[in-house]
């Protein structure tokens, strides 16, 4: 078999990484970043999927047409999760579930 | 069934017919990621509609299980990727070892979600008519709260209602996908259970070796891409606008 195989000590030192990864989004979820916060949340999360993927998953050293599936998942992924926050952040503010309970539309529907 | 390493008459070599079961894997896993990606939509979008409430939900939970168990889960990772290597390398007895390790630190990661989903019952934040986001404020000896820790979590409360009216109803909104969401990740978690279980009763056959270990690559590729869904569920559910003591 041509298969590549990943030595333990790649391993090894992938887990080191996600393990201070881990240990970093705690230490900074101490801190206040103010709007930050998520996103250096989320950027640390996303180091620590890509090297699971790249070398847990074996994805660095898979064949392009796996490679464009996985590629072709997270574009998806993007795609519904783009547009959809894109559509609700530029809609006006949603009534709250009190407000709701208050305007004349549901007062309406409710008698 | 499982006649192990064989040429099926469909393709041309061995290494042709590994990687389409490695490339039909993945676009299993694409289906997995939308699926899990609409429950991180529905997060998103109501988070940002209500995030006081998210906030004070947030820090309802324990900090200290939750990290515990993303270091078991990444171990488990590590144990399984070791388990494929082990079964590519032919040394048959070794993968039977890392997949019982993948198995126990599995079940391990179960029993802490017990713990904690059992907390939560205990202090009313279970979604439905007993819920009560500021039971733990009004019966501080109930949920072990004295000192500090009772202060900010009456402050926390306090500061929540006054910003958010229908903050009883906003954080029941997020303990409803905090328990969708780790609840379908747990559910993902006794699937794997149940392939390593099968995979360990394979392996003890001595079935994996480095002509045959599709199983053993799939069943990994599975749970590590589990592994990754709680690499985002740990921060977005325990981390975000924490506040430490």
């Amino acid at each position: 078999m041509s298969e590549h195989i990943v030595s333990p000590k790649i391993y090894g030192m992938i887990f080191l990484a996600l393990m201070v990864g881990t240990f970093l989004t705690v230490f900074a979820a101490g801190k206040d970043f103010g709007p930050m916060n998520v996103v250096i949340a989320l950027v640390i999360a996303t180091v620590k999927a890509t090297l699971v993927i790249l070398f847990f998953m074996h994805g660095k050293y898979s064949s392009k047409r796996t490679k464009l599936v996985i590629v072709a998942g997270f574009f998806w992924l993007a795609i519904m999760l783009g547009l959809t926050i894109q559509d609700y952040s530029t809609r006006h503010a949603e009534p709250s579930r009190t407000e709701l309970h208050d305007s004349p539309a549901t007062q309406v529907f409710r008698s | 069934m499982h006649r192990t390493g064989e040429l099926y008459g469909q393709f041309k070599t061995l290494d042709q017919q590994k990687e389409t079961a490695t490339l039909g894997m993945w676009i299993f896993l694409v289906t997995e990621i939308l699926f899990f990606g609409g429950l991180f939509l529905a997060y998103t979008i109501n988070r940002h509609a209500f995030s006081t409430a998210f906030g004070v939900g947030g820090n309802m939970l324990d900090l200290t299980l939750g990290a515990a168990n993303t270091v078991v889960l990444i171990l488990s990772s590590l144990t399984m990727a070791m388990a494929v290597w082990s079964a590519t390398t032919s040394k048959k007895q070794l993968v039977t070892i890392f997949l019982i390790l993948t198995l126990v630190l599995g079940c391990v990661f179960l029993g802490v979600k017990v713990v904690e989903y059992k907390q939560k019952f205990d202090h009313h934040l279970i979604p439905g008519n007993g819920f009560d986001i500021t039971y733990c404020a009004k019966n501080p000896s109930a949920c072990g709260l004295s000192g500090q820790a009772l202060e900010s979590e009456k402050n926390e409360i306090e500061e929540g209602l006054r910003v958010d009216p229908d903050l009883n109803a906003h954080s029941q909104l997020y303990f409803s996908l905090y328990f969708g969401m780790t609840g379908l990740h747990a559910f993902h978690m006794i699937i794997g259970a149940g392939l390593l279980l099968w995979l360990i009763l394979q392996s003890r056959k001595g079935r994996f070796d480095a002509n045959y270990n599709t199983p053993v690559e799939n069943i990994g590729l599975y749970w590590h891409f589990v592994d990754i869904v709680w690499i985002y569920l740990f921060p977005l559910l325990y981390l975000i606008n924490r506040h430490l003591g």
